[in-house]
């Protein structure tokens, strides 16, 4: 009976077929390490935003006389409402760790190298839609630092020529950051770009799916069934769903199926991830004032200018850089190249060979100094714009682009070692 | 219209520059949020010398009551004056547009204070409180320069002064500063003064996270549980692995 309509929903529906497609005939590279942990950890971040987003949205009111009110209101009124909430905040900031770990796996493994460029454009995408979100999120608390961060941060857009005051005005939907800004910000954040995020995740997974996922050693485990690579006993142990061979035309090697290899492996990523982040919403939700800053616990005041304005933490890099230019516009425009660079990675890089275990020792030096200039550029993000700071700003912005120059120069000839052609 | 709304942008904007301005030294805060006795003598304190002017717009007398351990009659017989509910949030009927006019600036809510000031800096504020007969209050403040808030705990403390001594510095004689002192009008000595302003911080503090003692309870099993599915996890994870090894 039940397998009657197991087989008729399968008729219409191919559930189990598309479940071995994608989960358990899954071809996975057998050496995954530490660093592709992250990946799951997005998702499950991106879940808890979800499910504490929903849950706070019950009794957030989203106006400019009600938001502050009610988000004190989740604190004390309702029942583990502090427990959502720092969940939802302390899930902010994990979600940029985890991701910005993602990416620096992505960069030391080459997995955004050809064929796995759009995959990498998805991933950029979803980085940049992330930014938004946690932008408008972070105005919803109508705190001192929601109104004084969101006013700098819709600032940077004004200093565009001729339509910068107009698209402000856009933006804000009034003359001043207001209940109106509040109200679209809010529809943004819990509607339109979550639905956005949901998406482009899952356009980024089936765009994995399709090129295979890269490993370590950054060789394809997919070889051409022409009779130079022979599968090992081991190889044949598992079964992987046909699509992959391409009706024979290829040969896995080194691949084991995603669940349950992987699934228990990253449910011991899960655990390890969690025990971090429990740590920090249950013993330290402020994070040191990085993750909930100090004055956002005062209502927004619009005639009351905090001392010193610094954007949360993950925007501090960029943060830096527009302000290391000494012309506002042209900051605005270095702060975005900055992220332009990132996602014309696949073709700023010209080298055959993925992995940094198998490139030259200038290209792990330079992967070293683009890591140095990002994590300077973050923490000067955070301290004044003044004296030495801006110097040193001038200069780690400077290496920061020298590294995708330095990169596009050297990848083309670079001295690489020989790849090995299975899986080490 | 204009001109007064500019005076106080003026006013409020140049005392919080100087709030923020060259970092003064802070005590350390001796709380304890475990300590009742300290967190309801810090509710009492605050009912009597604070509540006058500054509101907890967002906790509840109830939430007071039930948290520091204060049965309800006790709690109304004693820290309730004008005839709220118990369910009521704290609250004075000054109006923020009076609390302006009186003080220069509307005293601000204290429910987040602890949060947005920390403790140590609310210790050492109500200890540096010195007579300045040039301010309309007659005090002034080290930590928060220029201060609209009169010394409320005056009653407490004495009328406290910046006191000198003379010294003998490299051979000649000077007058040195050596720290705020009172004149023993106060009902309390230093030390009991102290512990007093100890005992509102820690009340203060309490208030800006009522779930703070909760999350550390909570938290501390969430992390047990944790570490053992932590170790399950990976046992599985072997287990499994085994085929591929």
């Amino acid at each position: 009976m039940f397998k009657n309509l197991m087989s008729w929903i399968e008729y219409r529906l191919p559930f189990m077929d598309k479940m071995n497609l994608h989960v358990m005939q899954y071809p996975a590279p057998k050496n995954f390490n530490f660093w592709y942990f992250f990946g799951s950890l997005a998702m499950l971040v991106l879940v808890n935003q979800i499910l504490t987003g929903i849950w706070l949205t019950m009794n957030y009111v989203p106006s400019a006389e009600g938001a502050f009110a009610s988000v004190e209101y989740i604190m004390r009124d309702v029942d583990y409402g502090w427990l959502l909430r720092y969940m939802h905040s302390t899930g902010a900031s994990a979600f940029f760790v985890v991701v910005y770990l993602h990416m620096l796996r992505g960069m030391m493994y080459g997995s955004y190298q050809k064929p796995r460029e759009l995959l990498w454009i998805f991933g950029m995408l979803i980085f940049l839609v992330l930014m938004a979100e946690a932008f408008m999120g972070y105005l919803l608390p109508w705190g001192q630092m929601s109104f004084w961060g969101a006013q700098v941060i819709i600032g940077i857009f004004g200093t565009i020529p001729f339509i910068g005051e107009d698209l402000t005005l856009w933006i804000r939907g009034d003359y001043v950051i207001s209940g109106a800004t509040l109200n679209r910000f809010f529809a943004l954040h819990v509607i339109a770009l979550p639905l956005v995020l949901v998406i482009l995740v899952f356009l980024h997974i089936m765009a994995l799916h399709e090129v295979g996922s890269n490993n370590p050693d950054g060789i394809e485990i997919k070889k051409d069934n022409d009779g130079t690579v022979e599968q090992t006993e081991a190889d044949k142990k598992f079964t992987f769903h046909q699509y992959f061979t391409r009706g024979g035309k290829k040969v896995i090697v080194d691949a084991i199926p995603f669940h349950p290899y992987y699934t228990v492996k990253d449910l011991l990523g899960v655990a390890g991830f969690l025990l971090i982040f429990a740590w920090v919403i249950f013993f330290f939700p402020e994070g040191g004032g990085y993750f909930l800053e100090a004055p956002n616990f005062e209502p927004a005041n619009a005639l009351k200018t905090p001392a010193h304005i610094a954007p949360v933490w993950y925007f501090t890099p960029f943060y830096a850089i527009l302000r290391a230019i000494p012309h506002p516009f042209m900051g605005a425009v270095a702060m975005f190249a900055a992220i332009v660079a990132l996602a014309l990675l696949p073709w700023l890089d010209r080298g055959k060979v993925r992995s940094i275990r198998y490139r030259s020792g200038l290209h792990t030096a330079n992967l070293i100094n683009f890591c140095i200039s990002f994590v300077a550029l973050g923490v000067l993000g955070v301290l004044p714009a003044e004296g030495v700071y801006t110097l040193l700003a001038q200069i780690f912005s400077f290496t920061y682009f020298g590294f995708f120059i330095l990169l596009w120069f050297y990848s083309k000839n670079e001295k690489t070692k020989p790849l090995p052609i299975r899986l080490t | 219209m204009m001109k007064n709304l500019f005076s106080v942008i003026a006013l409020v904007a140049s005392s919080w520059a100087m709030a923020a301005g060259p970092a003064v030294h802070l005590d350390k805060a001796p709380i304890d949020l475990t300590d009742k006795a300290s967190l309801q003598n810090g509710a009492r304190l605050f009912q009597n010398y604070c509540l006058g002017c500054h509101q907890m717009q967002y906790q509840r007398y109830s939430r007071t009551f039930s948290d520091l351990a204060i049965p309800e009659d006790v709690g109304v017989e004693n820290l309730m004056f004008t005839g709220e509910k118990v369910g009521d949030h704290i609250t004075n009927n000054m109006s923020a547009k009076d609390g302006e006019k009186w003080f220069g600036a509307t005293p601000p809510d204290l429910t987040n204070v602890a949060r947005v000031r920390g403790p140590d800096w609310l210790y050492t504020y109500l200890r540096s409180f010195y007579a300045d007969p040039s301010r309309p209050f007659g005090v002034n403040n080290d930590v928060f320069p220029l201060v609209g808030m009169p010394h409320v705990l005056q009653e407490l403390q004495g009328m406290p002064y910046k006191a000198y001594e003379t010294r003998l510095v490299d051979g000649a004689s000077k007058e040195v500063y050596v720290g705020i002192k009172t004149d023993g009008s106060g009902e309390l000595n230093a030390e009991e003064y102290d512990r007093a302003v100890a005992d509102l911080v820690n009340y203060l503090e309490y208030v800006g996270e009522p779930t703070k003692l909760e999350a550390r309870a909570l938290g501390t099993k969430v992390m047990v549980f944790l570490l053992i599915f932590f170790v399950l996890a990976y046992l599985l994870k072997k287990e499994y692995w085994k085929d591929v090894h």
